[in-house]
């Protein structure tokens, strides 16, 4: 198909006008982008780019008002480890986004299978191992409930998670009487339990073991997302599911996936916040579900699926430490950090909005 | 005609409850020829295609693709036989690049342990592939194979799309209302793409309402009524009113003619 051949003889009566007309059909608009349409282009092509951006700015910010204090490889290392347990439940929380889902119930997942896996050892006296072991694959089934509820019957995700949020939270409660394991007896008896908050020094600064689990986890899920089939799919479904499955994406199977490894990625999560707790408490990780969703979304994810990368997550995650330790550290109501990380999530969303733009 | 039809569908039946979509409708299509379908709303022509297409399961009747008898139960049954489709809506997800749609749901792996072991996707080929398929339709103004799906404009998604189709659609391209969303110039280059694709050899299913274009582009017009084929007329014997007036009843189609 040629442009001489559109111009030739027309085919249609009312096409013989379309001569006089631009022949440039189907190029692409060459005119020179202004300044903020470069940067919409290239925001749109780099998702991670905007939270990069902000975590650097807010450590520049933060080096400047609280000083060297601040700007030390041990308070840094501090950040990242206050920031592991966010990173790996944002991790699951992630794949669930990228669906254009939600998953309310990654924090009760997280603290359901740390019970089990504590319980298990102490109540039982099962090898910790083991209850490491049962743990996870609790946690999976977790994911799969959600999955299955989700890609079968086909509940919204927001309802479904609501729902099973109370569900585990409820059976963490009942199931250990609220009771809560010494971090003591975890250490004589079960240290693998705590192995996560083991620490390694270097040049002053510190870094747990569940500081390398986030990341390597992360690294593992970016490649997955990006360089596999089944990450494109994940893509695909949350940009538009009916088109991934007429395009041959088997979506359900692909869904119940990323709900069953949401739900092994918390009870890893769970398992690394004994390290990081000492002790295993139902009491803990409340919040777990939220602070997943705000690292999502200032690290630029869109909610509606399809958009954003697994890295946006980490950074957001990190600028919601970096402000509540810097915040800390300078010495202000922990409100005003909240209220920063409010602003952020709105500002992130109306940023994201602009960058979608560009399609228009 | 003295050659064997390569898809033909006898008997078709297909209800929805009390309402009769297919009435044992008939359909076949030869090797090479654009055969365009048309009928009037609920005439039951997108059930017809979603049969031949495999999106639907007919109660009753017969499909043969070659000769051979087939039963699809799902899209990938039909895509796997042979039989793409483009769909109305383009089935393309918007915010992934040009290749990736095009090897949506079949994408190619890297050769060696990168690819058996770790998964990984061969990009490299799968751009050139999909750049080689865009070049063959002329649709190569499009400058850049990684860009989102969404940055282009209608027309040349709507070549995507098509691309996709004649890239992996050995036997039968079936084509859903492709220039209803477009302009008189994109849907010139449809057309086009239509006409580069069966000049591979391709036998085209071309379900439209746009009269014009049907009468340019096919060699023989299925004209569905009521659930079953009416009658299937030459392009160059009829006029669009004639067509127009078998779809909606208001003329009887020769006796000759019906199939």
């Amino acid at each position: 198909m040629t442009e001489t051949k559109t111009t030739s003889e027309p085919a249609q009566e009312f096409e013989r006008v379309l001569t006089q007309s631009a022949t440039a059909v189907a190029s692409f608009d060459t005119h020179e982008k202004s300044p903020l349409e470069k940067i919409r282009h290239f925001l749109h092509s780099s998702p991670a780019s905007v939270p990069l951006i902000v975590l650097m700015l807010s450590l520049i910010i933060f080096a400047i008002i609280v000083g060297s204090r601040f700007f030390t490889p041990f308070a840094l290392s501090l950040i990242l480890q206050q920031v592991a347990i966010v990173g790996i439940v944002g991790a699951a929380q992630t794949l669930v986004v990228l669906t254009a889902g939600i998953d309310l119930s990654v924090g009760a997942i997280m603290v359901l299978t740390s019970v089990i896996m504590g319980q298990f050892t102490f109540r039982y006296g099962l090898p910790a191992e083991v209850s490491i072991l049962c743990g996870m694959a609790l946690g999976a089934l977790c994911g799969f409930i959600n999955g299955v509820l989700i890609a079968y019957i086909k509940l919204p995700p927001f309802i479904v998670t609501l729902g099973t949020w109370q569900i585990f939270l409820a059976t963490t409660y009942i199931y250990s009487a609220n009771e809560t394991i010494r971090a003591q007896d975890i250490e004589t008896n079960a240290p693998l339990l705590q192995f996560f908050g083991q620490k390694i020094n270097f040049g002053g600064a510190t870094f747990t073991y569940g500081v390398f689990a986030m990341l390597l986890l992360i690294a593992i899920l970016w490649y997955v997302l990006n360089h596999t089939a089944w990450g494109r799919h994940v893509y695909a479904i949350g940009d538009d599911a009916e088109a991934a499955k007429l395009s041959g994406v088997r979506t359900k199977r692909v869904l119940i996936a990323v709900y069953v490894l949401a739900g092994l990625i918390c009870a890893l999560a769970g398992w690394a916040s004994i390290g990081r707790n000492g002790s295993v408490s139902p009491q803990i990780g409340q919040f777990a579900n939220i602070e997943s969703i705000t690292a999502v979304v200032i690290g630029g994810m869109s909610l509606f699926g399809g958009r954003g990368s697994i890295m946006g997550m980490l950074f957001g995650a990190l600028i919601v430490g970096v402000f509540s330790f810097g915040m800390r550290m300078y010495g202000t109501d922990v409100q005003w950090t909240y209220l920063i990380i409010g602003v952020l999530i709105i500002l992130a969303v109306a940023i994201d909005q602009w960058i979608r733009k560009v399609a228009g | 005609m003295s050659r064997e039809p390569i898809l033909t569908a006898r008997g078709l039946v297909k209800r929805y409850g009390r309402v009769t979509a297919l009435d044992h409708a008939d359909f076949d299509l030869y090797p090479g020829e654009v055969l365009a379908v048309i009928g009037d709303n609920g005439a039951g022509k997108s059930s017809l295609i979603k049969a031949i297409s495999g999106a639907i399961h007919p109660d009753d009747g017969e499909m043969t693709l070659e000769g051979k008898p087939i039963h699809f139960r799902s899209p990938m049954e039909a895509r796997d036989a042979g039989i793409e489709t483009v769909y109305q809506t383009l089935a393309l997800s918007p915010a992934l690049s040009i290749a990736d749609n095009m090897f949506l749901g079949r994408e190619i792996r890297k050769p060696g342990v990168m690819g058996s072991w770790f998964r990984m996707l061969d990009r490299k080929a799968m751009e050139k592939r999909a750049r080689d398929k865009l070049t063959e339709l002329g649709l190569m103004t499009i400058q850049n194979i990684g860009q989102a799906v969404e940055t282009l404009s209608g027309g040349q998604r709507q070549g995507v799309a098509v691309a996709r189709a004649a890239a992996f659609g050995s036997k039968v391209v079936i084509m859903d209302e492709p220039t209803a969303a477009l302009g008189v110039k994109e849907s010139r280059r449809v057309l086009e793409l239509i006409q580069d694709v069966k000049k591979r050899g391709l036998p085209i299913v071309l379900i439209s309402h746009n009269m014009p274009h049907v009468f340019e582009v096919a060699d023989r017009i299925h004209i569905h009524r009521l659930g079953k084929r009416l009658t299937v007329i030459n392009p160059t014997e009829y006029t669009m009113s004639d067509a127009v007036a078998f779809m909606t009843g208001a003329k009887t189609p020769p006796a000759q003619s019906i199939a």
